[in-house]
């Protein structure tokens, strides 16, 4: 059955080009006035709530339940920031929609807003978004233009202030309390929670920070109801989701379906199967920080419950494909080097942890492994989850323990040989 | 040192933010592009700029890839060594860049006008491999396409962003 795209319904019309007129002229900001006149801030949280829509980001929290904890009677400002950091690897989406469909997310940050009583609101761009910000600057000047911005808005008593706000280069700047040290102008090291920034966030005010795709989602929520967002794909992963498919595939991109599509149905129907006859070897199935998942999974459904039974999470929506010409070393090798060079250095299990990994990993691509690196990576591994301020720290240690447990054999190999077994004929 | 042009601008966006250090991000951006790195005396004007004290500014400079407080080139070759770059040929393409320039990642031409730079993932692992040059994306990059680009960058035809 084909499934209805709802994200990028107009993204690839011939010639588009997510101007406010063309997202007018095919049913833009007609949620906008709807939301503004007909419902209540109260009453949007509840059909937030009901639409079943999760984060986007990473952690998969409902949208309308974080907007609920923020205090209704507080004297303090409140604030919304959307994340655009996207720095997972993996994951290519929020990209694409601020830099082809801006308006369709600020329709949904204006909407948002109002839903949570915010009056100024900031778009948190990772630093190498320069064209990305750059639209969305034009983007937000457009709707100021027409009255969705500003004093007022559309006669409704709401007013709302937007600015787009540039990071530049830190992976830990898309944890959430990161980022709002980052916007306070503060070396992006996360906070510790509670307080959750529901209460105490940006200025240490009431705070909800959401990732791109979930505000993008706002707008389709009003206009065509909970109930019918809520009947796309499983009852617990409901609406749309952007899958960015990278790796070894023959049509590597951004698809939006709905989370009741498989592993083997995205990676070979949509995204083309794997190239020049190889097989499948590993999937990433939720940015760089998921667990790895080989070919007796590629019948796990993409939603979250069904990928966290299956030993990985929905994450980013990231997917990394692997053919079987990769070296499980040197992935490891790699991802731990990114996780190391983006550790805060805050807590000494994620910033010893960390470089550890990527020491040991690293030797034992390298052919100087140790008879017992593969007990030490675990016992590592076992010592930095659950114990640190965010979880970067978790995020490091997952993949590697994940790696370890479907392709032990292959570290094995690489140390009891003294050599990477693909040097030279695999990829990279 | 920073042209009135400029210090305009950075007082307008100052005004977005309930607290005006929340636009120091913004500020060295800016600040960066027009002296070339963070200079010492770059960051004590923004220090000054913001009366913040010019340790405080370089700590948090010093937190972040993008802001350079070594004098860097002209032009900045970022290429991303992520996973799937590397599935797709990202190290050869730093090996390939390096034999050209005849410097490492990490290091500028001696005529100062490029520098490289290895990245985490740049967010385009769809059209892999890829790299920044200014600002500006390049991707499905290929030994041949990084030749025509160092080519136009030599002879200024590359469009750069101001980051
Ligand atoms: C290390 C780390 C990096 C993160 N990076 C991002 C990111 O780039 N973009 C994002 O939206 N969320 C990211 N998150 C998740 C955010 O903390 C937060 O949960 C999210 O922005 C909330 O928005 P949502 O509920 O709409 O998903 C990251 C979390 C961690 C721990
Ligand atoms: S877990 Fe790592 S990244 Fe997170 S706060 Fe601690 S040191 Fe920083």
């Amino acid at each position: 059955m084909a499934f209805e795209k709802i994200l990028t319904r107009y993204t690839n019309i011939p010639n588009y080009t997510g101007t406010i007129d063309e997202y007018i002229a095919h049913g833009g900001y007609q949620a906008l006035p709807k939301a503004l006149r007909e419902l209540q801030p109260a009453d949007l949280i509840e059909t937030v709530k009901r639409s079943g829509l999760r984060g986007r980001g990473g952690a998969g929290f409902p949208c309308g339940v974080k907007w609920g904890f923020i205090p209704k009677d507080s004297p303090k400002a409140k604030y919304l920031v959307c994340n655009c950091d996207e720095s997972e690897p993996g994951t290519f989406k929020d990209r694409m929609l601020i830099e082809e469909e801006p308006h369709q997310l600020i329709e949904g940050l204006i909407i948002s807003s109002y839903a949570i009583g915010c009056r100024l609101a900031f778009i948190y761009c990772r630093g190498e978004f320069v064209y990305g910000a750059q639209v969305l600057e034009r983007a937000l000047r457009e709707a100021y233009g027409r009255g969705f911005l500003g004093r007022n808005i559309l006669g409704s008593g709401f007013d709302l202030d937007v600015h787009v706000h540039r990071g530049a280069g830190a992976y830990i700047c898309g944890e959430e309390t990161g980022l709002l040290e980052s916007l306070e102008g503060k070396r992006g090291q996360p906070r510790m929670k509670p307080p959750f920034p529901a209460i105490s966030g940006l200025y240490r005010s009431p705070t909800v920070v959401n990732n791109v795709e979930t505000l993008s989602n706002i707008p389709h929520i009003v206009l065509r109801g909970a109930e019918w967002f809520a009947s796309i794909g499983p009852p617990k992963s409901a609406g749309p989701r952007l899958f960015s498919v990278s790796g070894h595939v023959e049509r590597p991109g951004n698809y939006e379906l709905p989370m009741s599509i498989t592993l083997r149905e995205l990676i070979f129907d949509h995204a083309g199967g794997i190239p020049n006859g190889r097989r499948l070897k590993a999937v990433i199935p939720g940015g760089s920080s998921a667990p790895v998942l080989t070919e007796q999974h590629l019948d796990v459904p993409m939603d979250f419950e069904s990928l966290a039974a299956a030993g990985s999470m929905g994450g980013s929506g990231g997917v990394i494909v692997m053919n079987d010409t990769v070296c499980m070393v040197r992935v490891g090798e790699i991802v731990s080097r990114f996780y190391h060079h983006e550790s805060c250095g805050q807590c000494t299990q994620c910033r010893e942890g960390t470089a550890w990994l990527h020491k040991v990993l690293r030797r034992i691509e390298h052919g100087q492994g140790r008879k017992e690196d593969l007990d030490v990576l675990l016992d590592m591994c076992d010592n930095m989850k659950g114990k640190t301020i965010c979880v970067l720290s978790d995020a490091a240690a997952m993949p590697i323990e994940s790696y370890l447990k479907h392709f032990r054999e292959e570290f094995e190999i690489h140390i009891r040989g003294r050599a990477c077994p693909f040097e030279g004929k695999g990829a990279f | 040192m920073i042209s009135d042009e400029t210090k305009k601008r950075l007082d307008e966006l100052v005004k977005r933010y309930p607290e005006k250090r929340s636009a120091l991000i913004p500020i060295l951006h800016d600040v960066q592009a027009e002296v070339g790195y963070l200079s010492p005396e770059a960051i004590a004007w923004v220090a000054a700029y913001l009366t913040l004290s010019p340790a405080d500014v370089m700590s948090v400079a010093s937190f972040y890839d993008m802001l350079h407080l070594e004098p860097v080139g002209k032009h900045m070759i970022y290429v991303c060594h992520n996973l799937t770059c590397s599935l797709l040929g990202a190290e050869r393409l730093i090996r390939h860049l390096e034999n050209r320039l005849g410097i490492r990642m990490g290091e500028t031409t001696p005529d100062g006008l490029i520098s490289l730079k290895r990245m985490e993932c740049l967010a385009s692992c769809g059209t892999a491999p890829a790299i920044q040059i200014d600002g500006v994306f390049y991707e499905r990059v290929t030994p041949q396409t990084l030749d025509e680009l160092l080519e136009k960058l030599r002879n200024g035809r590359l469009q750069g962003s101001r980051t």
